[in-house]
């Protein structure tokens, strides 16, 4: 590692690794009840759902597993289940 | 057109950063610095000086805001006194981890309780180990040219350290005498715009953190390029020196100066305006047979290890005066000269003196007393047997 | 007027696979912040979570430019970085102050007032999970009465300091709070705020699910309720006239408000609590409405 005069970092995606092995629970979107209304993507505090074609996807490399997105879904269309439990 | 004016130290040192441009000033008022905030003030106020003025409200508060200015491209400066440089103790070391190049004068002054106005140098020396650089003048002039050159060595891209220019409270800092004002044509000449990506730049269109933690697993290498930055720095001190000569016509002798040291037996060492008392001094002693000369420290950081060394090792007799104390042990710059005098080959006599505390005046019959002291002591011993001790105390506390 | 568009459309500035724990209400904070006013912002983090969410050296999980200071130090800090880009004519770049209660409630209490006298153009932001959360828990000022922490074991004796009331005596340009559960109205303050040249506070609630004692996914829950109940006080007030702003202008009238209980319950933090400590806690909720009220009646005289 080539050290910078100062302490100097850059922007860089995943700075504290693959955070996805942090969860003991996993958000499981049950896209027959999804509306793509984008609540899951607003609160989402780790920037983890992505806005694809007309749905959403969680990016499971660094979701946390908080479960913010599962307690506001207005629909109910997201599951929170142990990780590990559900192969998606 | 450059011109002489009768000046106090502290408008001088406003004078040199009104002539080096500085973008922008923070600074909290305390005596005896006040009168340089108030000049620079009345710079800006009159279109003299187009810089901004930060009037914070503490002076932790002024070098952060040196901090953030610098890290957004500003060339700053502030400048404080005791209690004010102890505030700001935190952000001291903070300024050199970041690397920027800020300059700040320091107006020596004792440290409280109890309170006291005049000049010692406790301030300055406790914030030795921090990674400034840190210089004492002895004159007016010398205040002026070294906050000029202040600029120039702390934003040379080998050093990238921040640098405090010191000078007595009041003796200095508030006593007027002729002063070469140089030509801002001449300033601008030896001192550029400063490189504002140098060592980084807070710009949105690329984004950088400065200051993020950092584990043991890297944390001393920054510390070592701190280091190794002050080890370059004595080189570009001398490299700046030469070049203002060249410039302003005024010579500087780099870490110290010696006067009158060649072939003399004892040498007296000193920093700040007191050393022109022991110039007088010496002067008289020669005259009674002594063969003695100075050696005034002028940057005591980098410590001028090779320059004590060449100066001082050949010497029978060091006696350095203290203006300061390190309580419980001795004086600051007397452990600094034992701990370098330690590699000589053979090792001179060494006496370390306490005087002049709170601002009291060492008088150059002080020095004359001083060195007469040691001498008779190694006369009479064959060598220094109290290696250190306090000079000018009053008889009602000695027990 | 915010639409989910708007925000769709807004810049993402923090980078997943950061530091933060699951469910932490700096990231989300963060987030709201580059949508409101996307990328050509500095931001200037003192000693707090945000220090270490932004990811070890030398990555950084942020898209904008930080400078880390010093516990006390930003908002003089940041009035230095702003007199500089004056000072060089670097135009349109708001410097942000993004700073936990610990660092503007206490430490950082001298600095904020001082360059908010000054009127420096900067934005403070104050996320606030009331205690010093980035050391484990410990009180501080802007921990609420009853509540446990390290240091306040038996329940906070001392009420809540009332900063933002505090800012609008100071009669700066702008102050605000805000909520994570209404993102729209912290967006719009957000933009209205950077619009204001001078100095801007934000006050942001920011419930913090280790510290605070409940599961992640009930950050936003337990947002909603702090001010559905009335415990948070959603305004703004522009030189001191103050409006109030979202649910909390038709929570002026208590019977609106939820009971206190629906929130306290949610966090152990408030577990050993008697029913007479409730009532205490009412008390001081009721006192602080009354203390808006005065502002609000100021207001309509004016």
């Amino acid at each position: 590692m080539k050290i910078h005069v100062t302490v100097i970092s850059k922007p860089t995606i995943g700075a504290s690794g693959k955070t996805g092995f942090w969860r003991t629970f996993k958000p499981v979107i049950d896209y027959e009840k999804c509306t793509n209304c984008l609540i899951c993507w607003l609160y989402c505090p780790e920037n983890s759902i992505e806005i694809g074609n007309g749905m959403v996807i969680i990016n499971y490399e660094f979701c946390k597993g908080c479960g913010v997105c599962a307690n506001e879904c207005p629909f109910n269309a997201i599951d929170f289940v142990p990780e590990g439990e559900y192969n998606v | 057109m450059s011109r002489v004016a009768v000046l106090t130290g502290n408008h001088a040192v406003a004078y040199a950063v009104k002539l080096s441009r500085v973008d922008v000033i923070a600074a909290y008022p305390i005596t005896p610095q006040t009168t340089i905030v108030e000049k620079l003030n009345e710079f800006i106020e009159h279109g003299e000086l187009e810089a901004e003025i930060v009037h914070v409200e503490s002076e932790h508060s002024a070098l952060a805001a040196c901090v953030g200015a610098a890290a957004a491209g500003a060339r700053t400066f502030t400048a404080t006194s005791s209690q004010g440089l102890l505030y700001m103790h935190e952000m001291v070391w903070w300024a050199v981890g970041t690397r920027l190049p800020i300059v700040m004068a320091v107006v020596t002054r004792a440290i409280a309780p109890p309170w006291n106005i005049w000049s010692d140098h406790n301030d300055i020396l406790d914030q030795r180990d921090s990674g400034w650089i840190i210089s004492m003048a002895e004159t007016n002039q010398e205040a002026l040219d070294m906050t000029i050159q202040a600029f120039r060595i702390a934003e040379d891209e080998r050093v990238l350290l921040p640098v405090m220019v010191g000078l007595e409270s009041f003796i200095m800092s508030h006593t007027a005498t002729p002063v070469e004002i140089p030509d801002q044509e001449m300033v601008d000449a030896f001192l550029p715009p400063r490189n504002i990506e140098k060592p980084f730049i807070l710009d949105p269109n690329n984004p950088i953190s400065h200051g993020s933690i950092c584990g043991p697993g890297c944390y001393m290498e920054f510390r070592y390029l701190m280091h190794n930055a002050m080890r370059s720095a004595r080189k570009v001190i001398y490299e700046v020196e030469r070049e203002y000569e060249k410039i302003f016509g005024r010579h500087y002798s780099g870490l110290v100066e010696n006067y009158r040291l060649n072939d003399a037996k004892i040498a007296v060492v000193t920093l700040g305006s007191i050393a022109g008392d022991a110039k007088e001094a010496i002067d008289n002693l020669r005259s009674e047979g002594y063969s003695v000369g100075v050696l005034r420290i002028r940057y005591i950081r980098p410590l001028p290890y090779d320059e004590l060394r060449e100066n001082l090792c050949t010497k029978d007799l060091v006696v350095v005066v203290d203006r300061n104390v390190s309580m419980g042990s001795c004086g600051v710059i007397l452990t600094e000269v034992k701990s370098v005098l330690y590699d000589c080959p053979k090792k001179p006599e060494i006496k370390g003196y306490i005087a002049g505390l709170g601002g009291r005046d060492i008088t150059y019959s002080d020095f004359e007393n001083m060195v007469k002291k040691a001498y008779s002591e190694v006369e009479e011993f064959g060598k220094i047997i109290v290696p250190h001790e306090w000079f000018g105390l009053k008889n009602e506390v000695r027990c | 007027m915010v639409t989910i568009e708007d925000l769709v459309k807004g810049e993402e500035i923090v980078f997943p696979g950061n530091a933060a724990c699951q469910g932490c209400p700096a990231t989300l904070g963060l987030r709201f912040l580059g949508k409101a006013l996307g990328r050509n912002i500095v931001l200037v983090v003192p000693a707090s979570c945000s220090s270490i969410i932004q990811g070890p050296y030398p990555k950084l999980a942020l898209k904008v430019s930080v400078l880390n200071i010093a516990f006390a130090a930003s908002a003089a800090t940041a009035s230095g970085i702003w007199r500089a880009y004056k000072r060089r004519g670097v135009n349109g770049v708001q410097v942000v102050v993004w700073a936990g209660d610990g660092g503007t409630f206490d430490i950082g209490l001298q600095a904020l007032s001082g360059a908010a006298e000054r009127n420096e153009n900067i934005l403070y932001i104050c996320y606030d999970n009331e205690a010093y959360m980035n050391t484990g828990i410990q009180r501080s000022s802007a921990t609420p009465p009853g509540a446990w922490t390290t240091t306040t074991i038996t329940g906070k004796k001392e009420m809540k300091k009332d900063l933002s009331l505090m800012l609008i005596s100071q009669g700066i340009p702008y102050v605000a709070t805000a909520s994570l559960a209404y993102p729209f109205d912290f967006v719009e303050k957000l933009r209205k705020a950077s619009r204001i040249k001078g100095f801007k506070f934000i006050h942001l609630h920011a419930p913090c699910p280790p510290g605070w004692g409940f599961p992640p996914e009930k950050l936003i829950e337990i947002s909603r309720l702090a001010v559905l109940t009335g415990m948070w006080i959603l305004y703004e007030a522009e030189y001191g006239h103050v409006k109030l702003t979202g649910p909390s202008r038709h929570l002026i009238d208590k019977a609106k408000r939820k009971p206190i209980v629906e929130y306290i319950r949610m966090q152990k933090r408030f577990r050993h609590l008697k029913p007479e400590d409730l009532e205490k806690i009412q008390k001081h909720v009721d006192y602080s409405w009354e203390r808006i009220k005065e502002f609000l009646k100021e207001a309509d005289a004016s």
